[in-house]
């Protein structure tokens, strides 16, 4: 092994391009990338919460923010990055308590993941705007 | 000998990280709490957009939506912590990058998460 090609020409598994996308492969990257995106997200709530805590031409400023066009479209990744996140979390205790792990469930409960999070989403922000 | 326990007991279980099951544990137990505190948050959210300055701050100095509030803030960024230093932890291999950005996420969560408690708190004392 002292000659061995540590750096380079050494074969390499499969990686992510290789593979056909399968809808629960697609939701476990989702998860990750919705919990980023919320992580980051997160600056959202500080920015809102110290703004009213700063006075009330802060807290105006950020309603504006919040209020405008392109604030509404961020909220409402945001809201369904949440969304999903979470479907996908009750998805991870169905797996914790050791159910769920055959073929036929995995999929339906990864289908069910996206279908629950786009409705789910679009049924709050419909609620939004009623209650407005 | 104040402590009776076996070395090979210390570790056991304990695995390469040296901190066990701890850190899968505090992610679903900060999970399972998220399930209901983003639950009110979202709702919370729902009935304050839009809302005046003052509706803004005599909602948050009622105890009940200030309290939850605040666990909002701590549980969430606590479980965000946990999963972003995951994320992390299997991206990055170089020694130096990932200690820097373990680093760094400790500073994130923590200054997302005080400035809100601090934020919360101003309002709901009612300064």
């Amino acid at each position: 092994m002292a000659n061995a090609d540590l750096k380079a020409n050494r074969p390499l598994s499969p990686h992510l391009q290789i593979y056909k996308p399968i809808v629960t492969m697609v939701m476990s990257i989702l998860h990750r990338i919705t919990g980023a995106a919320l992580y980051f997200g997160t600056i959202l709530m500080a920015f809102w919460l110290v703004s009213a805590a700063a006075g009330p031409d802060s807290y105006q400023f950020a309603m504006d923010v919040f209020g405008s066009f392109l604030g509404r479209l961020i909220l409402f990744g945001f809201t369904w990055a949440l969304v999903h996140h979470m479907i996908g979390g009750l998805r991870h205790f169905i797996w914790d308590m050791g159910h769920g792990f055959d073929l036929p469930t995995a999929n339906w409960m990864a289908r069910a993941t996206i279908v629950g999070s786009v409705s789910l989403t679009v049924i709050l922000w419909i609620i939004g705007y009623i209650v407005a | 000998m104040s402590d009776m326990r076996t070395p090979l007991a210390k570790v056991r279980g304990l695995g390469s990280a040296k901190d066990g099951t701890t850190h899968f544990w505090r992610q679903r137990v900060t999970a399972v709490a998220n399930v209901f505190l983003i639950s009110f948050f979202v709702i919370l959210v729902i009935a304050l957009q839009g809302a005046d300055y003052a509706s803004f701050t005599e909602a948050l100095q009622n105890p009940f939506i200030s309290i939850l509030l605040l666990l909002v803030i701590l549980v969430g960024c606590l479980h965000m912590k946990l999963g972003m230093q995951v994320i992390i932890e299997d991206y990055i291999h170089s020694e130096g990058l990932k200690l820097l950005l373990l680093m760094g996420n400790i500073f994130f969560a923590s200054i997302i998460a005080l400035s809100s408690v601090v934020a919360v708190l101003k309002i709901s004392f009612g300064g």
